[in-house]
């Protein structure tokens, strides 16, 4: 089930002198399915814009719809929405508070009114698919490395075997090493289940890897919303945004605009490298 | 949803009140709310209104948020109204089934009434025109003198400027867990109260946790600082009167004596006192 943003805005402090515009005329289709990336400069509106997925916030003005109803009516269910569309906020692991691991990814689950023993399954079901170490389950949350904690609150709200999963900023404050792990688990998730992936970052690079669908959010409004390849071509909008390319591409468009054969459009430092390579040699690798 | 809670809120734009030294307006509403109590006619009550209203209107801040201070002692200022309006003893206004409304009562209910409303919104004047800093630092200074009692001013007034600093901070923290509770499908609002009180746990738990957290970041960084205490540490804005707080004591100072001489003098409280006894007789 498509979740539809049409027209949405959000205003904050609306009777005072100075009202903020967080989402401004936003409008767009998010189908099952994809890997879409929101990026967007602090203060662009898309933590915002995550709030309204799942009903957590509700728009000053237009609509949100899931499965083709308005998410605001008095008689829909938003537990049963928050069910399919799976929040994931910025530092998870801030939100844990059960005595150990398990207890605490049970607690989605024990919420969507499963019994006990579904609750269990679904719990391990979730720590197994973000590869969170056996002997640690049952541990308190606090013995874990930062990156353990973060994984075990993914799992909290995998639990409840979401259609979509929103990520907002899963990497934050995460060594360069753990960002990848997080990504990795993420993409593979997108791949193994065919789960709908949202994820939210400021980081060109984090997202160019691994989405097909990029949107940038600026001033509370969609910049661009387009394949990484396409968005990337407007690289000096990027820029007056905060934004930017990612270095791969960036050095690819500095060796193009120097004279050299470099395909402008790489994404990755893989695609560089060859790109560079079959440019300086003449030849494929 | 719990960012509709205003405790201590300040309005921050600027005014004369905004730049006055905060001893002055702590000892200012101090004095104010002292003559609240020594007025024993209608007429310092007046004076004491008017010159409530020209703070407000200097301060520029709109009267709204002043009156909003007022919500939260409502049913306070209701009960005690309706208490001394029926149980004060005296000559009987009006009389029905068991209740007796006196004029005595009438009296004591409108002075409350006005004492009350006037001293909530003279104390909120002073947090709306002082950022917190700035009233733990006229605290600071201002009770000095207790040093003599051994009173560790400057850490308590530390202490304070730190507790205050962490309420928007803890707030903003307990609107984001509770998001994050309600994404994995808590639920705080249905239910009797016992399961409403389970139902926060996973909200407080997880903001104490925090807290702590915060707490021992900040002592480390404030080690690191080398932060030993409060006796003699400087400030980069130091508190020094300055010409326009010397007028407003000049103001303030008259304005207690004026009011207080005209809220008990003599021949006022004999002119509303034959009023009053002209009533009974007929």
């Amino acid at each position: 089930m498509p979740l539809i943003l049409d027209h949405v805005s959000q205003v904050y402090n609306a009777d005072t002198e100075t009202p903020v515009r967080a989402l401004d005329d936003v409008s767009l289709v998010l189908p099952e399915g994809q890997f879409i990336g929101i990026i967007g400069h602090t203060g662009s509106g898309k933590s915002t814009l995550v709030q309204h997925l799942n009903g957590l916030m509700l728009p000053t003005s237009g609509n949100v719809y899931y499965n083709g109803r308005d998410i605001a009516d008095k008689d829909f269910n938003k537990k049963e929405l928050r069910k399919h569309v799976g929040l994931v906020f910025q530092y998870p692991e801030h939100q844990l508070f059960e005595t150990d691991v398990f207890a605490d990814v049970c607690f989605g689950p024990k919420n969507m009114g499963l019994s006990k023993k579904e609750a269990e399954l679904a719990a391990f079901d979730a720590l197994r698919k973000v590869d969170f170490p056996n002997e640690l389950y049952y541990a308190s949350v606090f013995e874990l490395s930062g990156g353990q904690k973060r994984r075990a609150a993914i799992a909290g709200v995998l639990a409840m075997k979401p259609d979509f999963l929103v990520l907002d900023e899963p990497t934050a404050g995460l060594d360069p090493v753990g960002r990848y792990e997080i990504l990795d688990m993420v993409s593979a998730l997108h791949k193994e289940s065919g789960m709908t992936i949202i994820l939210v970052s400021h980081s060109m690079e984090d997202v160019a890897r691994y989405v097909e669908r990029v949107i940038v959010m600026d001033r509370g409004k969609v910049a661009f919303d387009d394949t990484p390849r396409e968005v990337f071509t407007h690289g000096e909008e990027l820029e007056a945004m905060g934004l930017g390319i990612p270095e791969s591409t960036r050095i690819a468009r500095m060796l193009k605009a120097k004279g050299i054969g470099v395909d402008p459009d790489v994404l990755t430092v893989t695609e560089a490298a060859d790109s560079i390579y079959a440019a300086v040699t003449g030849k494929d690798k | 949803m719990i960012r509709d809670i205003t405790i201590g809120q300040y309005y921050q734009t600027d005014s004369p009140i905004h730049r006055l030294d905060p001893r002055v307006k702590l000892l200012g509403t101090l004095l104010f709310i002292i003559t609240l109590f020594l007025y024993k006619n209608p007429a310092g009550y007046a004076a004491g209104a008017v010159f409530l209203l020209a703070v407000i209107k200097l301060s520029r801040v709109p009267l709204r948020f002043i009156t909003k201070g007022l919500k939260g002692i409502l049913i306070v200022l209701l009960l005690t109204v309706i208490i001394n309006l029926f149980l004060t003893p005296g000559t009987a206004l009006i009389s029905f089934w068991k209740f007796t409304i006196t004029y005595e009562g009438v009296g004591v209910a409108l002075t409350m009434l006005f004492r009350l409303t006037m001293l909530i919104m003279g104390s909120s004047i002073v947090t709306l025109t002082t950022t917190p800093n700035n009233l733990t630092d006229g605290l600071e200074k201002g009770l000095r003198f207790l040093k003599i009692f051994r009173v560790p001013v400057g850490d308590v007034a530390m202490m304070m400027s730190i507790a205050l600093r962490f309420i928007p901070i803890l707030m903003e923290e307990t609107d984001r867990i509770m998001k994050a509770q309600l994404a994995r499908g808590a639920d705080f609002e249905s239910g009797n109260i016992v399961k409403k009180a389970k139902a926060l746990v996973p909200v407080l738990v997880p903001l104490f946790v925090s807290a702590f957290r915060r707490a021992g970041d900040l002592a480390m960084a404030m080690e690191a600082r080398c932060y030993r205490g409060g006796d003699g540490r400087t400030k980069m804005k130091p508190l020094i009167y300055k010409k326009r707080d010397a007028i407003a004591y000049i103001i303030l100072f008259s304005f207690v004596i004026f009011s207080v001489w005209i809220g008990r003098w003599q021949v006022i409280n004999d002119f509303f006192n034959s009023l009053y006894l002209r009533y009974i007789i007929k």
